[in-house]
């Protein structure tokens, strides 16, 4: 393989403290060298003048549908959605209809990313069978087979029994816990944030409190058993103070939060829009604001794209009948620079942390950074580029975003696998 | 004329629309005393009753307003969701057979102005689950108006299921928008976040909530709709909650009473309260028939085809 060097590019890697014009090495795959005007004899160059380069974007909150629901989604539509996006691997969550919750799954998701996937997949096993939240999955298993965390996705694991056996059993094996913060009874029928909008639109609400109480008995296992809990996703303000209290008292607590919670609130329901439609719901711009501090503080260090592709026939029913979700990996970044860069509100390097570095680390990945030694994943962006989001024209299967025809800036020039194209020029390459 | 091909909520409506309706009505009433309770002003035109939660007055009351019209009403018994057919799959089909207007009652907020996006005839909300009932509210402030003269500065107590009855939020934006004073009355359970950013006032006592009202809306209390969970029991509902003559005695002496729903006898109101309501009630659902006439009458003539 020959070598290859991003030449002249402005390289940020938060995860070096590294944010000037440089450039970047790449030899067998690796990031060889970073630094300024690298002269490589014999290396393809890649003009990166203009442009941004950072790690590749990691994502600890996908749903491919492969195996399950492969008319949401495949591993080969997810991840061509993926690099389009700017990423450079996936964590994807279980199937309803096919749970990771025995080693068949996971080693099928690895066999069919290994053929068909654009970038890295890395799967996420379920907490409980059946992700019914009642009896433990095969942890010890799920983590020989390559499962890398385990999650019951959207479903809370509602018994604190349950999820303090999880979380003693499940360090044992190195394998990180992903708790859904919400407790279900709260929740009830809820279908959106409940508040004025909701009672506006009759529709059956969801408290903060749900998520809130959930959030609060996580900090107290974390604190108590010793076991780090990464909640995925959370959406409220007091949350965010519930967190900022853990972190403060050294609870090894984490969280992660979606670019629609950091960009909309729930006027987004108004007209009953479905593709306003998502769990956790959009909530207040209180809320909102709270999550952007908290991830230009470090206090929320992951952003996941949470990332669910659903059928139209899924989406075009009635408000409260509708799938959640939005199909996010191709707007992510974009809608995120545009919405909250561009603005003022979050600093570009806090942003690219939460998306590189941050995920890599709660995963226990190698990957997310530039550091010599590493695997040459790494994304070069076109900020200035202007584009329209055309949900006809998705890689992914989903149309259900809410960004559709927005003009957004940040778009991938190249994006780079274990130092091979897997996009240029803004088209999938593989 | 109105603004929209649909009428949705009253949320979306502004004053001189409202009092179009309800000017539109009076004009109308005169008919209903008439030998011939009938006018040609929709002969041709097709209105297709859409039912999916069952409700005998309201669909009967859109029933009589079309024969007064003379327009053809399709009453739609057995409902194709059965099949898996979806809503909008369902008003295409009846669009295709030339239907003009659909009437929708449907327990999820939001299927009717969902469906108005997707078609090209007009739809009519007679009620979807918490969100709204316009033609109801159209209904009570009419009745108000006609009686009393007057809506603006009233006194007017909402009392009973404001969660969820459909009704109850379209009362209260249709008569904060023509500057009535609105007091809710409900345990705090019934009481959907955010209410009291409506422009009313949000009482846990029927006591407060009454306290020299011109008028007074109770709505039917029942233990649907999840109401099991929010209150012990019908019981000490009605021991806290009920219009019975005591607390009706802190309202104004000629205070008028209306009431949306069937009657839970015993428990958002007495037997006796219900008993001297009658005369209201029975004007109430006289206007509901020549108002939905007016509704259905400024729907046709918008398009053009009246």
């Amino acid at each position: 393989m020959k070598a290859l060097l991003l030449k002249g590019g402005r390289v940020l890697d938060p995860s070096n403290d590294l944010d000037s014009p440089a450039d970047v090495l790449i030899e067998r795959g690796l990031v060889a060298r970073v630094g300024p005007d690298i002269a490589a004899k014999g290396a393809e160059v890649f003009d990166c003048s203009g442009l941004l380069v950072t790690p590749g974007l990691l994502d600890t909150k996908v749903h491919l549908n492969e195996p399950g629901r492969e008319d949401r989604e495949t591993i080969a539509t997810g991840t061509r959605a993926a690099a389009l996006g700017g990423y450079t691997a996936v964590a994807c969550r279980s199937t309803q209809e096919m749970v990771m919750d025995n080693q068949t799954v996971v080693q099928f998701i690895r066999r069919r990313a290994a053929r068909d996937g654009v970038v890295r997949v890395f799967p996420i096993g379920a907490v409980t069978r059946g992700m019914s939240g009642k009896e433990l999955a095969e942890l010890g298993e799920l983590a020989v087979a390559g499962a890398l965390a385990v999650s019951d996705d959207d479903h809370p694991v509602a018994d604190a029994a349950v999820m303090r056996r999880a979380l003693v059993y499940s360090r044992m094996f190195e394998l990180p816990v992903l708790s859904f913060p919400l407790d279900p009874e709260l929740a009830a029928d809820g279908v959106m944030h409940e508040g004025r909008t909701s009672t506006e639109l009759g529709l059956p609400g969801i408290p903060s409190i749900a998520e809130e109480v959930i959030a609060a008995r996580e900090v107290i296992f974390a604190d108590s058993l010793g076991c780090h809990v990464h909640l995925s996703p959370v959406s409220s303000a007091d949350t965010v103070d519930i967190i900022r209290y853990a972190r403060e008292r050294g609870v090894s607590l984490s969280a992660e939060v979606t670019p629609h919670n950091l960009l909309l609130t729930d006027a987004a329901c108004e007209g009953y829009d479905t593709n306003a439609k998502v769990s956790p719901p959009l909530r207040t711009d209180a809320d909102r604001r709270a999550l952007v501090g908290a991830v230009a503080d470090g206090t929320v260090s992951v952003i996941a794209s949470d990332h669910s592709p659903c059928t139209v026939a899924e989406k075009q029913t009635e408000f409260a009948r509708a799938a959640d979700g939005i199909a996010g990996l191709e707007t992510a970044f974009a809608a995120l620079y545009t919405g909250l860069v561009l603005t003022g509100e979050l600093p570009l390097e806090r942003l690219v942390r939460a998306m590189t570095a941050a995920p890599a680390k709660v995963l226990g990945l190698a990957l997310g950074s530039l550091t010599p030694g590493y695997p040459a994943d790494v994304t070069v962006w076109d900020l200035a580029g202007e584009w329209t989001v055309d949900v006809e024209a998705f890689a992914s299967k989903g149309r259900n975003n809410p960004f559709h025809g927005k003009r957004l800036k940040g778009r991938p020039a190249a994006v780079l696998v274990g130092g091979r194209f897997v996009l240029r020029n803004g088209e999938v390459a593989v | 004329m109105l603004k929209s091909k649909d009428l949705l909520g009253i949320r979306e409506l502004d004053i001189p629309e409202i009092e179009l309706i309800l000017d539109q009505t009076a004009k109308l009433e005169e008919v209903s005393t008439r030998a011939v309770k009938k006018l040609p002003a929709l002969r041709g035109k097709i209105v297709a009753n859409l039912f999916y939660t069952p409700s005998t007055r309201t669909r009967i009351s859109f029933e009589r307003a079309c024969k007064a019209l003379s327009a053809d009403l399709i009453n739609i018994g057995q409902l194709p969701s059965a099949l898996g057919e979806t809503l909008t799959d369902t008003a295409l089909t009846l669009q295709a057979m030339g239907v003009d207007i659909i009437v929708v009652r449907h327990h999820l907020a939001g299927a009717p102005v969902q469906l108005a996006r997707n078609i090209e005839a007009s739809v009519i909300n007679a009620g979807d689950g918490a969100h709204e009932h316009p033609t109801q509210a159209l209904v009570d402030a009419y009745t108000i108006r006609r009686t009393l003269g007057r809506i603006e500065g009233l006194k007017v107590a909402l009392l009973g299921d404001i969660r969820h009855a459909s009704a109850a939020k379209s009362d209260l934006y249709c008569l904060v928008k023509l500057g009535a004073q609105v007091a809710v009355g409900a345990p705090s359970t019934l009481i959907p976040e955010g209410l009291s950013e409506f422009g009313c006032q949000v009482f846990h006592t029927v006591e407060e909530a009454v306290d020299a009202a011109d008028v007074i809306i109770t709505t039917r209390v029942s233990l649907d709709y999840g109401n099991d969970k929010l209150l012990p029991s019908l019981r000490e509902y009605s021991r806290f909650y009920s219009l019975n003559t005591e607390r009706l005695a802190l309202a104004k002496p000629d205070v008028m009473i209306l009431h949306s729903g069937a009657i839970n006898r015993g428990v958002e109101i007495t037997a006796t309260v219900a008993e001297r309501a009658r005369p209201h009630l029975q004007r109430q659902i006289a206007a509901g028939v020549t108002l939905r006439m007016a509704v259905l009458y400024m729907l046709a003539m918008g398009k053009g085809v009246a």
